[in-house]
């Protein structure tokens, strides 16, 4: 395949004129840590990647702002941010242990599939903290949406379209994110032994209460297993983090220790251990898989996770349960009718899924997330083709003749 | 003034038509025709523009909506959304030819979940209306526009409202799990449910400040919060806007998030103080509100630690409130800035840019010299932590040189903050008010690619038309 690498974004508005003048498809990607596993695959003549568009070109670590161009890896920016104390909101997920990616993934990549880690559940989505983008749409006008400030009304808001727009509107050319200060320090309140229903009762009380929780997953006992710092548990685990200054942490992890009493007794996991578990969690580690599995991401009530737990054992896969029960990481073999059977318990949730690795002829063969109502469907195809009027910037990648 | 498209004479004259078939799709008082009652649905918070709508229709479900909608639709006639009419940017100014549609009867709330921690409310619901019926379980719903007793949570998603706890606790956008809209053909759509990431592009996140270009929302899932177990509020008075604005800046630093930064100038403290009289230093140039949650021995740290950051910056006063009490006499005469200001002028435009924080003292000190060319008094409050500024512009609206002179104002003062790098709204939304100033912050190619996504949605530009877009190629993309 003819792969296009260019490094200045006029370049990449060229190519894809270019593109577009004579409806070439081309497949977007950046450092194809996920494009090869994820959604469906794209049938396209050329692939473009943005890869060498790379660089931080602002950092402003008061105003707590900062811009990189899409093929920024995004370890760059979180080790630039942790040079001055702070981080990036949603803690996004490295998945390339869990889709098979070698290479770093980059800030573009990150964004255009809006990846959260566990602190999604408090501190809001990866697309809740895109305060600006430029991008490039399908005839090749570079646009830009948003800014570089915190607030931000003016016109509609582009940044969070194109954020988990996987590459089928406009290519990404520079993000500019909203980022906070580290926490000082991190606890966690494990409990052991609870089955997945009141393991999530317990992080509903947990996130109920006023102690400012921001990581609540379920493990159950076999991934529990897979991560070093939960193993001497040997049973299933509700995890509750707690990230603030250091004495916030000790009394904060306290008051829910006691307000967990009911549940059963807690121990309290303190700052180094904590840190390495839930980077544990954002990364997938803890779900098992063969390399035959096909793995989904399920997005639920929280309540109702543990039902997805339920038909998920019935096929005789793994998962565990995130975002305190209502995103559930999914393997089972790679079959359409265990493809069936999950995306059925998350319509019966009134969830959605995506189908985030499978052998790609499994993969174009599925609804790789949910087939939305006909008038919604109408809607999506005028704005996609609002923005790429010949459909080819990564076509099919989302819905199939789209 | 800003220039409104002229009316559909068709419109016009079908009126007696139009409206009898309206009366058809919802209950009998929920068409409003008569001139003397349409009088109170002429303007909103920018009361500067005022004009009596073709008619009002208050429908009580969403399958009326649809109805209604539909009916406009079929019939070529411009719909303009209605809340509780606060919005400060003429986000629900009617137009001659157009049907306000009101949502005000839509005001029940149908599910409060605490388990999962999220209500459903129909638009017509007030901001406060949401808190007050969680409240007891100790829950709240986090954005906290100035106008939240009075204003509508459809508002607040169509203008992606925020607040002064927005620094901590995001704003509209960021606390929504799902919408239920109808299109402008009549279609009713459920966007998003009670999960927290959607599947299919982001329509949550396109619809929410959308203002009413893209469809009508009837219902609203929002994400409920758990309340910390206190807050507790200090003031610091400063000798410079720029010795506030480091102090600031020394506080992100630190690594402290207040859950409210505020920021208030000179004139804005004197016209509080004298409304108030909450205690504000009178000496000072600059002064902020700090707020911070948690037990009381957390509120003691990280107070003790502000107050100590404070220090540096030679302050001429630091008042930690040390009750609830005392923080809300330190909260009264910000949360009363707008009827503080309103006691010394008869009336004044209320501007809402952002700006990077750096660029505060030199923005303020811009304004100043535009306040004196004017001849126009401002008075400055400040998001201080987000960057969004809120210039109170003092005029008297019986004078039309006064009223010209304070909008030519308000709109240096708007691209002033895209100068310095900013936008021209950070929370009241662009509405007809900074429709014209879009071409400062956007160049053609990117207002015709927000345009065609308009079009998307709503192929005869009917929803809230002459609002957000400049005026002349809308009347072409409609045409």
């Amino acid at each position: 395949m003819n792969a296009i690498a260019p490094e200045a974004e006029g370049e990449i508005a060229d190519v894809i004129a270019e593109a577009h003048a004579h409806a070439t498809p081309l497949a977007l990607v950046g450092n194809e840590t996920k494009s090869n596993a994820m959604l469906r695959p794209v049938q396209a003549a050329a692939t473009l990647t943005l890869r060498n568009h790379a660089g931080i070109s602002l950092y402003a670590p008061k105003e707590l702002i900062i811009a990189a161009r899409a093929g920024t890896p995004l370890a760059e920016i979180e080790a630039a941010v942790a040079a001055e104390g702070q981080q990036i909101i949603a803690e996004p997920p490295d998945l390339s242990a869990l889709l098979g990616g070698a290479g770093q993934q980059t800030l573009g990549g990150i964004v255009a599939c809006n990846l959260s880690g566990p602190r999604r559940i408090t501190a809001g989505a990866m697309r809740d903290h895109v305060m600006g983008v430029r991008a490039v749409n399908g005839t090749g006008e570079v646009i830009h949406s948003g800014g570089r400030v915190l607030k931000n009304v003016t016109g509609l808001d582009l940044c969070k379209l194109l954020s988990g727009s996987y590459g089928t509107l406009a290519a990404l050319t520079e993000i500019t994110l909203k980022v906070l200060p580290a926490s000082e320090a991190v606890g966690t309140v494990v409990l052991a032994g609870l089955e997945a229903e009141r393991g999530v009762a317990a992080l509903a009380a947990a996130l109920g209460s006023p102690f400012g929780i921001s990581g609540a997953a379920w493990l159950p006992r076999e991934a529990a297993a897979r991560v070093p710092e939960l193993a001497a548990f040997d049973a299933a685990v509700t995890l509750a983090r707690i990230e603030d200054f250091i004495p916030s942490v000790a009394y904060r992890t306290e008051r829910l220790r006691a307000e967990w009493a009911g549940f059963g007794a807690a121990a309290i996991l303190e700052d180094a251990p904590s840190r390495a578990l839930w980077r544990a969690v954002r990364d997938t580690a803890p779900l098992g898989h063969a390399s035959g599995d096909a793995i989904w991401r399920v997005s639920v009530a929280p309540s109702a996770g543990p039902r997805i737990v339920a038909a998920v054992a019935r096929l005789g896969g793994n998962c565990f349960l995130d975002w305190g029960g209502g995103l559930v990481w999914v393997a089972a073999p790679a079959r359409a009718e265990n493809h069936a059977a999950i995306t059925h318990a998350a319509r019966a949730s009134r969830g959605v899924w995506w189908l985030m690795r499978a052998p790609d002829a499994l993969r174009a063969s599925l609804d790789v997330v949910p087939e939305e109502a006909p008038a919604l469907a109408r809607i999506t195809r005028r704005v996609k083709e609002a923005f790429d009027p010949q459909g080819i910037l990564n076509p099919g990648r989302l819905f199939a003749g789209l | 003034m800003i220039e409104l498209p002229p009316p559909k004479p068709e419109t016009l004259a079908a009126r007696p038509r139009l409206i009898a078939g309206l009366r058809a799709l919802v209950p009998e008082d929920g068409v409003i025709a008569e001139a003397l009652c349409l009088k109170p649905y002429e303007t909103d918070g920018l009361a500067a523009y005022r004009q009596v709508p073709l008619a009002v229709v208050l429908p009580e479900t969403t399958e009326q909506v649809a109805a209604v909608l539909r009916f406009c639709h079929e019939n070529g006639v411009r719909v303009v959304p209605r809340g509780a009419g606060t919005s400060l940017s003429g986000g629900a100014l009617p137009l001659a030819d157009a049907v306000v549609v009101g949502l005000m009867r839509m005001n029940r709330i149908l599910d409060i979940n605490y388990a999962d921690r999220y209500a459903v409310v129909q638009a017509g619901v007030t901001n406060i209306g949401i808190t007050d019926a969680v409240r007891e379980r100790g829950f709240f719903y986090a954005p906290d526009p100035s106008s939240q007793l009075a204003c509508m949570i459809g508002g607040n998603v169509n203008m992606n409202s925020g607040g002064a706890h927005c620094l901590k606790y995001g704003v509209t956008a960021n606390n929504l799990l799902g919408l239920r809209i109808v299109t402008i053909a009549g279609e009713i759509l459920e966007i998003g449910g009670t999960h927290l990431d959607a599947a299919g592009y982001d329509w949550l996140g396109l619809l929410t400040g959308s203002e009413g270009q893209l469809a009508i929302v009837t219902e609203i899932t929002v994400r409920i919060l758990r309340g910390p177990e206190g807050a507790r509020a200090m003031l610091a008075a400063f000798r410079a806007n720029e010795v506030a604005g480091a102090c600031v800046d020394a506080i992100i630093a630190s690594g402290i998030i207040p859950v409210a930064l505020e920021f208030m100038d000179r004139p804005a403290i004197h016209a509080c103080e004298a409304f108030a009289h909450a205690g504000y230093p009178l000496d000072a140039e600059a002064m902020l509100i700090i707020e911070v949650e948690g037990s009381a021995a957390e509120q003691d740290d990280l107070l003790g630690r502000i107050r100590a950051i404070c220090e540096r910056f030679d302050p001429i006063s630091l008042k930690v409130s040390q009750s609830a009490e005392e923080s809300a006499a330190i909260w009264k005469g910000r949360k009363g800035a707008f009827g503080a200001v309103g006691r010394i002028s008869p009336d004044y435009l209320c501007m809402d840019g952002t700006i990077p924080t750096s660029r505060l003292p030199e923005v303020l000190r811009r304004i100043g010299e535009m306040s004196e060319s004017y001849g126009l008094k401002v008075a400055n409050i400040f998001h201080a932590g987000d960057g969004n500024l809120h210039p109170l512009i003092m005029f008297d609206a019986n004078d039309p040189e006064s009223f010209h002179s304070a909008e030519t104002f308000g709109a240096d003062i708007l691209k002033l903050c895209v100068e310095v790098g900013g936008c021209l709204t950070g929370e009241h939304g662009v509405g007809v008010e900074k429709r014209d100033l879009m071409p400062v912050q956007f160049n053609a190619r990117e207002l015709d690619q927000q345009r065609r996504i308009k079009t998307a949605f709503d192929p005869d530009w009917l929803l809230n038309t002459a609002k957000v877009f400049p005026l002349k190629p809308d009347i072409a993309h409609a045409a």
